[in-house]
């Protein structure tokens, strides 16, 4: 293990704090630029008879209606299946969906304007829920599979059984900078978009597509986002490809960012889900066998559904072994925004639905929850061996039990277990819970084509060093983990390398920055780059240094004779002395991640790399008077391997977390009887403020003791997404402190999201039935 | 006449001749290319706007005022100084609040950084002793850091001190607004006379005070009035004056004040006013503004009406009192007539009243009540109730007191029995709505509970 301690802030920092990082939409305008508003469907689901653009036409400022006639290419811009139009021909699929766009000289006229345009509807029924889809059997594609053993015959086999259904709500980004797009085309014919995308090979191919280009015809940059979290994954294509639209109809630069509540109104979110299980177990609680519904709310296109139902799918199993699994899952189609990849991908879901399934058996065997889920952790050692996942790929590294035991420990989980009983007894109508569960969760995408990743690294004659990769910035410190990567490998300081924009001119074919794998990925390949460029070096400067070429080292800016700091060059003079010598400084990089192979038809094989191994302790006061709960403390113990950053790795478990604490506790989806949003603005949809984490939150990154098996970027690992599962602690806490109002109940039913309401009514079921 | 219209950011002084008096000074930022300042919501709700506004109180004292920009219409700004994001570091010389949050990794995606920066800037130069606490940054929301990282930066301020920087000079120097004319259809009159003489010319005209509810509005564009008439430069209604009788509060006087210089007089207010909005809010919002929106859901209502408040008005007829008991006629409709000016809100001072107020929300910290409840009480010699006022808010169109639960506690003994006779009939006392903020149930049930939530403080 090299322990590498790097702590490098984040390489924007002085721009955030000063307010000179631009955004997409910051970025200076040129002249003539123009900006676009839409026409929104008052209805779900409806038939459009017709659209009435001229009087908005006629309006001083106005340059173009745009609607789906105005498209020369392929109006779709679903990303898995071609069912996303991005602008209705015949029909709207969900409220609030832009049926055309206004382009103007202002963001006021484009407003006003598009308030002219006259569209005529005739309503259709409209699915509103996962309920009334199941009822109607609306779905996409055929159900989906993942099964081990005979789930059947060891349910009537298993000494004990329990059924139950769980539904979970869904989750609004809340990026702090809306979907933005800026696009020109230049004088050459190419369609230049700066894009705030996670994804801009896919933003390329699809405004490509939308205006019947071929690719090498459009360039995507993504500067920097104000948050992604999967949001900007598919979701900021149709953006993007409506200002190309515009930009190429009207010749005019367009800029376009969402105001918030179209944001909200428009854009997909976290899948609302809903599960029906039965699981079969033994007295001591041990897992013998578990059927599992899944139904994903896919909204009106399948969008990124079918992976994020099977991460579901693959992730009910947590970390805990059960021999004989059927799990099925199916995406519903429902007249509302389009559901996507949000942090964590159908994981957290999944999750919870096992996590739920765990309690149920704790509360039903009248033994803590901790027990039952340690009893069930999967292990290498035991015998039989439990260490082989539903889906037949073994738990790779598995540390669980070794980071449970020490997160025991170190949060005294044991001793504030009974402090809290005693609490409780005293306490009539406050009451506090305390919980503990684990996280295992699967690093690598899913559809095996994604996991790869390419680099393009330029070393000027001058010394100093261009570097460009096909990952994005959105907070998540990527480029500064790159960096750190570059000049580790490099021996150079940052100050030497310029990161580029994101762009896909310079690396193309792109993966999504998402799934926890942008550093893994990305990080690999701007290795692979740079090594290839040291090769090139190493002769010129075994010349030079008058040394075997197998004794160069790259070191503190310099090179020198490996262990012999006296005989060295600097830096730059080995560049120029290389260009001199007509050596090649430009190199690409690229990498595959070895051993994946997946079957989606089957469920089944090798789809994860490796896995991310966590755990958490929470602490709530729930107060019996209003439900009101308060968190009093976190603990959190957290795999991240060889941390690539131990300060940005920690900013992503705090930040995770508090996202999962966010979808957990008070963030709360409601839809009106039309279909329509009705939390579509901060003011009625609360994410998480500082007032909701409690000071007692203790993050520590966990130091394994064997080296991995797995060869990730300096034994680092992704970091992304796993610890927003931690935050199922807090729910399972909550649970606890609302079952002590009624002890020895067997059962403990709580919504999801526990907001205060969820959780009177909880505390008030509990009392009505003793 | 005075000077063309200007405003003065980053000591740097703006023509705003011209300018739409109605846009938002965020966004009117973003077309003097200040991009600093971000646009998370528009709605006062993300801070991501947040920028410091020079402020003078009556006694002479400044301040930087987090506040956000995107509620504060241009017509409001004339004469006024502020600084934005851009206007903190000297070069490369950062500021100890920009330079707490590089040192403590304070931002991710950074688009919520700049606003962070503008809260922990103001608190910086502030002696309140929450200046750098959790509340100077409730009211920006972060979706990256979990905030961690940010407490820890406003604890590292919190070690630090700004004394005698030039971020202090100036404030030493500052002597409030500048002189120069209106921008058209916002009147900034220095009097109540000459604001009441200024709505008999315009009756269209709308009383603005801190912008906190109508900026809403205005920021998206919405319901524009024909005129707007400023309460901010009113000395009148800037008043607070503690008399062992009675406070008296002048109805532009802002909520932080209000926290700060009424604290310990009214428990019930000392309670509720942390869970009203956040600081940038607190900053600009007024108690007449709360009563001249006359909400449902108006935090302050329900306390007004538990301590018998009265309000002063004043309008072309002159002046006149009415009983807070007998203000709200219906939604959102008031005794007040619309040419009146709120001047004042009076609250007596009774001996031994208990007085309490309790608020629940979807989040705890900065949101619109599900309900918010006030209640006083005053035991008689022989411990019976004598005089008890139970209001609630969230639970009817208006603000409004169980008057029947009242009258039923009257006398008795506030124990057991007493308490759940109560709560029985504050179950059924109100027919409340469901919404997308909760069920009717629920605030049927809160009702009732958050009345024994209350009566256990005082008999446990
Ligand atoms: C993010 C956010 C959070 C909020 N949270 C809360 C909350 O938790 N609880 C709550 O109760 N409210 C909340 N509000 C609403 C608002 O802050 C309050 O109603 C506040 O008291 C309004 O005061 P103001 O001075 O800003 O009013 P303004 O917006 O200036 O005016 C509001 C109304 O009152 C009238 N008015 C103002 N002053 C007078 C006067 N002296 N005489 C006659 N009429 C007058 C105006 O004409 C206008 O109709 C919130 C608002 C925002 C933006
Ligand atoms: S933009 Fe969100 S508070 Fe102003
Ligand atoms: S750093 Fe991204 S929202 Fe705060």
């Amino acid at each position: 293990m090299s322990g590498n301690k790097a702590t490098m802030l984040h390489e924007s920092a002085i721009g955030h704090v000063t307010g000179r990082a631009a955004y997409t939409d910051e970025v200076h305008p040129p002249l003539g630029m123009v900006e676009l508003h839409p026409v929104l469907s008052p209805h779900a689901h409806a038939r459009i008879t017709r659209i009435d653009s001229a009087a908005a036409q006629n309006q001083h400022g106005v340059l173009a209606v745009l609607t789906a006639a105005d498209v020369p290419g392929v109006n779709n811009t679903g990303p898995i299946l071609r069912d996303e139009p991005l602008l209705p021909v015949d029909q709207v699929c969900h409220h609030s969906q832009p049926v055309a766009w206004v382009v103007a000289e202002t963001p006021a006229v484009a407003r006003a304007a598009a308030a002219l345009v006259a569209v005529d509807y005739e309503p259709l029924p409209a699915c509103l829920s996962t309920a009334e889809a199941i009822e109607q059997e609306q779905f996409f594609l055929p159900p989906a599979q993942v099964a081990r053993g005979d789930a059947g015959t060891a349910l009537d086999a298993a000494p004990l059984r329990l059924s139950g259904e769980l539904a979970i709500g869904g989750q609004d980004h809340f990026y702090l900078e809306t979907q933005a797009s800026w696009v020109q085309v230049d004088s050459e014919g190419i369609v230049q978009v700066l894009s705030s995308t996670q994804h801009p090979t896919e933003t390329q191919i699809i405004v490509a597509r939308v205006l019947g280009l071929p690719s090498n015809r459009v360039v995507c940059r993504s500067l920097r986002m104000g948050g992604g979290f999967g949001g900007k994954e598919t979701q900021a294509n149709p953006y993007a490809a409506i200002a190309a639209l515009a930009a190429w109809r009207c010749g005019r630069p367009v800029r376009i960012k969402l105001l918030r509540e179209l944001d909200m109104q428009l854009t997909g979110k976290r899948h609302p889900f809903h599960a029906r299980y039965e699981v079969g177990f033994d007295a001591e609680g041990m897992l013998q066998a578990l059927k599992v519904q899944l139904y994903a709310d896919g909204g009106w296109s399948c969008d990124l559904s079918p992976p994020v139902l099977m991460r579901a799918m693959v992730h009910v199993d947590n970390a805990y072994y059960c021999p004989h699994v059927h799990i099925e899952g199916r995406i519903c189609r429902t007249n509302l925004p389009s559901n996507t990849a949000f942090r964590g991908f159908g994981g957290p879901q999944g999750m919870l639905v096992g996590e739920e399934i765990i309690d149920r058996i704790a509360r039903h065997l009248q033994l803590p929850a901790e027990q039952i889920r340690e009893r069930n952790f999967y292990s290498a050692s035991a015998q039989p061996p439990r260490n082989t996942t539903p889906y037949h790929q073994p738990v790779v590294d598995n540390v669980i039990a070794d980071l449970w035991a020490q997160l025991k420990a170190s949060s005294e989980y044991d001793r504030r277990r009974e402090q809290i009983a005693q609490f409780n007894d005293g306490s009539a109508r406050r009451k506090r819970g305390i919980a503990i569960t684990p996280v295992k969760f699967g690093i690598s995408f899913n559809k095996t084509e994604y996991n790869q990743a390419g680099a393009l690294l330029h070393i000027y004659a001058d010394g100093s060093i261009q570097l460009n990769h096909g990952g994005t910035e959105m907070g998540q410190g990527l480029h500064t983990k790159i960096l750190g990567v570059a000049t580790r490998v490099l021996g150079v300081s940052p100050k030497r390398i310029q990161l580029m924009t994101t762009s896909t001119d310079k690396v193309p074919n792109t993966s999504a920055t998402a799934a926890s794998s942008g550093s893994d990925l990305n990080g690999q390949a701007v290795k692979a780059a740079c090594l290839t460029l040291l090769e090139r070096l190493r002769p010129i400067a075994a010349k030079r240094l008058n040394c075997a070429v197998d004794q160069v080292a790259f070191v503190d800016d310099c090179v020198q004779v490996a262990g012999d700091a006296k005989r060295q060059l600097p830096f730059a003079e080995l560049t120029a002395a290389a260009y001199a010598a007509r050596i090649s400084l430009s190199a690409t990089g690229y990498y595959r991640t070895p051993g994946l192979h997946w079957d989606p038809k089957a469920g089944r094989g090798h789809p994860f790399y490796y896995f991310a191994y966590g755990a958490a302790v929470s602490e709530v006061e729930v107060c019996g008077y209003s439900g009101v709960h308060r968190l009093l403390r976190c603990d959190l113990l957290h795999d991240v391997g060889d941390s690539l950053n131990e300060i940005i790795d920690r900013g992503q478990i705090e930040g995770g977390f508090v996202q999962g604490l966010g979808w957990l506790t008070c963030e709360e989806l409601r839809w009106g009887a039309q279909g329509q949003l009705l939390t579509n603005a901060p003011s009625t949809y609360k994410i998480p403020t500082v007032g909701e984490v409690p000071t007692a939150f203790q993050v520590d990154l966990y130091r394994r003791q064997a080296d991995p098996s797995t060869d990730v970027i300096f034994g680092s690992k992704g970091v992304g997404e796993p610890p927003l599962m931690l935050a199922i602690s807090v729910r399972e806490a909550i649970r606890e402190a609302v079952a002590a109002f009624a002890p020895g109940a067997s059962q403990v039913d709580l919504g999801a999201p526990a907001t205060p309401e969820a959780i009177y009514t909880a505390i008030a079921r509990l009392r009505a039935r003793r | 006449m005075s000077d063309a219209p200007f405003l003065t950011i980053n000591g740097r002084r703006f023509d705003l001749t011209g300018v739409d008096p109605q846009l938002s000074l965020l966004r009117w930022l973003k077309t003097q290319r200040l991009h600093g300042t971000k646009e998370g919501c528009a709605d006062g709700d993300c801070g991501a706007c947040t920028v410091a506004l020079l402020h003078r109180d009556q006694d002479g004292t400044s301040s930087y005022q987090a506040v956000n920009s995107c509620l504060l219409p241009m017509g409001m700004l004339a004469g006024r100084s502020l600084l934005t994001v851009e206007g903190l570091a000297k070069g490369d010389q950062l500021h100890p609040a920009q330079q707490a949050m590089v040192d403590c990794a304070g931002s991710q995606c950074g688009y919520c950084t700049p606003g962070f920066v503008m809260s922990l800037f103001a608190g910086c130069y502030s002696d309140a002793a929450d200046a750098l606490a959790d509340s100077a940054i409730a009211g920006n929301l972060c979706r990256c850091t979990g905030y961690a990282p940010i407490r820890r930066a406003a604890q590292q301020l919190r070690r630090q001190s700004c004394a005698g920087d030039a971020f202090a000079q100036r404030l030493a120097v500052y002597s409030g607004d500048g002189e120069c004319a209106d921008l058209p259809g916002f009147h900034r009159p220095r009097s109540v006379d000459e604001a009441l003489a200024r709505k008999q010319a315009e009756p269209e005209a709308c009383w603005i005070a801190g912008a906190t509810d109508l900026g809403v509005d205005l920021s998206h564009g919405r319901k524009r009035a024909g005129g707007y008439i400023c309460l901010d430069r009113i000395a009148k209604l800037q008043q607070l004056s503690i008399e062992p009788q009675r406070v008296l509060i002048g109805a532009g006087v802002s909520l932080s004040r209000l926290e700060r210089e009424l604290a310990g007089v009214f428990p019930a207010l000392d309670q509720m006013l942390p869970w009203f909005a956040a600081r940038q809010v607190r900053n600009q919002a007024t108690l007449g503004g709360n009563l001249g929106s006359a909400s449902p859901i108006g935090d302050l209502l329900p306390v007004l009406l538990a301590l018998d408040a009265s309000v002063h008005l004043r309008g072309p007829e002159g002046a006149r009192e009415v009983a807070i008991s007998r203000y709200f006629l219906d939604y959102r409709w008031t005794a007040r007539a619309a040419d009146e000016l709120i001047v004042a809100v009076e609250l007596p001072r009774r001996e031994g009243l208990i007085n309490a107020s309790l608020k629940v929300a979807k989040r705890q910290t900065d949101d619109i009540s599900i309900v918010a409840a006030a209640f006083a009480l005053a035991l008689a010699a022989d411990g019976s109730i004598a005089h008890v006022r139970l209001a609630y808010g969230g639970v009817a169109a208006t603000p409004q007191r169980a008057l029947a639960v009242e009258s039923l506690l009257i006398g008795r003994h506030l124990d057991i029995d007493s308490v759940e006779v109560a709560a029985a009939a504050l179950h059924s006392a109100f027919a409340p709505i469901d919404d997308h903020r909760a069920s009717a149930a629920y605030r049927s049930g809160l009702a009732a509970d958050l009345f024994r939530q209350f009566a256990a403080t005082v008999v446990p």
